[in-house]
């Protein structure tokens, strides 16, 4: 069958990066000040001071980006690069998000694990890892009740969106099904599900303008 | 998870081939499975590195998701970490690269074909679809990783403080980082 396709006005940023050093520079500096997540920083940077991206082009890369396999900032990064160098701009991005951080945190895991040696500081970092640990697992809940947030606007409806968020937790957590079963099984018929549901809202659209 | 302490014997520069050759097929597979990040990954990750293969111990896989979660940049490098641990410097980069070349390479070529192709039937109707599912699969890791109540249930409740502050607030995360350490190691949760 035919694809349907709109066309839509094309916005562009006001600014570009100079060079594949400035690329790099921008990317290390922004992954470097995201401490528990680089998203809200990324988008700071990228359409506030560099001005690279309108927010709409910011948007429209992190949906796209957010359903490809991959960390979503990695693969924004990996993007934007694309857009302003071609491939070489893409790896470049993609290295400054990781090796500043890379370099910062294995550095840190070596003095704690140094630090550990020590009888006295042993129970102390023991004691912080285990709280930071338990912050960590609030973060990630309390991201995930944010990203739902546009599920009230799901095109299934949101009663619909949300027992499949369901129907996945169930799977992970008490039947313990690989990861890979969900995501085909599961991810397979909703997409399915979807196309046709838009498909049928497209039709009656398209009958209401013809008639 | 109760104990999430650095490992006492390790060598940053360790020689461990059969350690990195398993830890690169482990994230090789499982590098374009992580629609929603990595991170949806963890409590498939601990099945495999922990459980089966005993290339980590709980306390190091703990520690390492949250020293990155700690840690700037993204979340990503827990992998990195989990490498560090079970393989030194060269099981960080392998797994790092494991990770990375799978997702990267189709990244850049889907978001080519994507970017020309945007007003799709399809393409609108994989990324919505692909979204109640990603939602569930990041509660199912923020699960996993939640202290037990039975033996930990100060720090459960932190736990719950945090994630309706990163919910509700717009606080900034690291001063819950830095709060939750600081009520660790005064050995209050």
């Amino acid at each position: 069958m035919p694809e349907l396709e709109s066309a839509a006005p094309l916005d562009t940023a006001a600014a570009r990066p100079a060079s594949l050093t400035e690329l790099f520079t921008a990317f290390s500096l922004l992954a470097l000040q995201g401490f528990g997540g680089v998203l809200a920083v990324a988008q700071r940077e990228l359409c506030d001071r560099h001005q690279w991206l309108t927010p709409r082009e910011f948007v429209e890369l992190l949906s796209t980006a957010q359903v490809l396999p991959g960390p979503n900032v990695c693969n924004l990064s990996l993007m934007i690069g694309d857009r302003f160098f071609g491939w070489r701009g893409a790896l470049v991005a993609l290295a400054g998000m990781i090796t500043a951080p890379l370099i910062l945190m294995l550095g840190l895991a070596w003095l704690l694990g140094e630090a550990s040696q020590v009888q006295q500081l042993q129970g102390l970092i023991r004691g912080a890892l285990s709280g930071i640990a338990a912050v960590a697992a609030g973060q990630i809940v309390g991201t995930v009740l944010k990203l739902s947030a546009p599920m009230r606007q799901h095109e299934l409806g949101w009663p619909t969106a949300l027992s499949l968020s369901a129907l996945a937790l169930v799977m992970m957590i008490w039947l313990r099904w690989p990861l890979v079963w969900v995501l085909l099984g599961l991810g397979g018929a909703t997409c399915v599900f979807t196309y046709t549901v838009l498909r049928r809202r497209r039709q009656v659209a398209s009958a209401k303008e013809t008639s | 998870m109760s104990q999430a302490a650095p490992p006492l014997l390790m060598s940053p520069f360790m020689w461990a081939p059969e350690v990195w050759w398993s830890l690169f097929g482990h994230f090789i597979a499982l590098s374009l499975m992580s629609i929603g990040g990595a991170i949806t990954l963890v409590s498939d990750m601990h099945r495999r590195l922990v459980v089966n293969d005993h290339l980590l111990s709980n306390g190091d896989f703990t520690a390492a998701i949250a020293l990155a979660q700690a840690a700037p940049g993204p979340n990503v490098l827990f992998v990195g970490l989990f490498g560090w641990y079970a393989g030194g410097l060269g099981g960080a980069l392998i797994s790092m690269l494991g990770i990375m070349i799978p997702s990267t390479t189709l990244a850049l070529a889907v978001a080519r074909w994507v970017s020309t192709r945007r007003h799709w039937l399809s393409v609108q109707a994989f990324q919505a679809g692909m979204m109640p599912v990603t939602v569930g699969l990041l509660l199912a890791t923020g699960w996993v990783l939640a202290p037990p109540l039975a033996t930990q249930p100060r720090a459960l409740l932190l736990s719950v403080v945090v994630a309706v502050l990163v919910w509700r607030t717009k606080i900034r995360l690291i001063w819950l980082i830095a709060a939750g350490a600081l009520l660790g190691a005064l050995g209050l949760v």
